[in-house]
């Protein structure tokens, strides 16, 4: 159902990391580590400012894959990487896009289901790849028929 | 621990017992990421998708469970960290957070990293490589 979109890419968005939105977000999963947002703690440490916890990217924009319309009730979050070179600082500028990696399906317990890999990436100011991280989203049997409808 | 340097393979970090989940939680993640996904916030949604109760974000947990490391991002940083959702977080669960040192070579630790609710039944599983940086 997906398998034509195989290889399509969003369009690059400029996200930045901001100060308040780590601090909320630091603050949801339950670590205000003053790594995160204490500006003295941030200038001196070894990276001369705060860093951004590692599954922060979920809060980026990575644009919008045409002809990818997910619902968003419905679908499973099966598995979940990030790869980063260094750490997010606070402060900078990350342009965000993502591509299709990849569609499958298979026969579960609970009928056919589909596999969705996408593939997000980060880059900083220099053209510096900072992260990558890949989603498998599991769509079940119930989706794909409302979906296919 | 102030440092990952005296940990040995087989070792555990210090683990870490969450409050029990509760729903302003799940709404504070919602907002902070941007996942308004029903499922975790409205008992009526949750119900019609199938669900007994409203569900932790899986993000949330893997979110949580990279803490165990941020007190040690002076001497490296999280360049791996994968993970695979095996199973859901109610409202109330009492989840805990696991790091187990499965390798060491040169400047790379792997950990086995898990989050057990308080059944003992894995909810998310996976990997974090670690990277020390070069003294």
């Amino acid at each position: 159902m997906f398998k034509e979109h195989i290889g399509k890419q969003s369009n690059k968005v400029k996200n930045m990391v901001e100060r308040g939105a780590v601090k909320k977000f630091a603050e949801s999963i339950g670590d205000l580590h003053p790594i995160f947002i204490d500006e003295e703690t941030g200038k001196n440490s070894r990276y001369n400012r705060n860093i951004a916890p590692p599954t922060f990217p979920r809060v980026f924009d990575y644009g919008t894959i045409e002809g990818l319309n997910l619902p968003n009730k419905g679908l499973i979050h099966g598995e979940q990487t990030y790869q980063y070179q260094r750490p997010l600082f606070v402060g900078e500028e990350i342009t965000c896009h993502s591509v299709i990696k990849n569609y499958f399906e298979k026969k579960g317990t609970q009928g056919e289901m589909g596999f969705l890999v996408l593939e997000s990436n980060g880059e900083d100011e220099m053209g510096m790849m900072v992260f990558t991280s890949t989603q498998t989203v599991i769509i079940t049997e119930a989706v794909r028929k409302v979906l296919i409808g | 621990m102030n440092s990952l340097a005296e940990l040995k393979v087989g070792e555990a970090l210090k683990e870490i017992q969450l409050e029990p989940v509760d729903r302003i939680t799940l709404i504070k993640y919602a907002g902070a990421s941007g996942d308004y996904n029903p499922i975790h916030t409205i008992d009526e949604e949750a119900k019609k998708a199938g669900l007994p109760g409203i569900i932790a974000h899986g993000m949330w947990t893997m979110g949580s469970l990279a803490k165990l490391f941020t007190d040690f991002y002076e001497e490296g940083f999280i360049q791996d960290y994968t993970i695979r959702f095996k199973g859901m977080v109610f409202l109330n669960d009492v989840v805990t957070l696991q790091a187990e040192l499965a390798e060491e070579n040169d400047n790379i630790l792997r950990f086995h990293v898990r989050a057990i609710n308080q059944n003992g039944n894995e909810v998310i599983k996976g990997d974090v490589l670690y990277q020390r940086y070069a003294s």
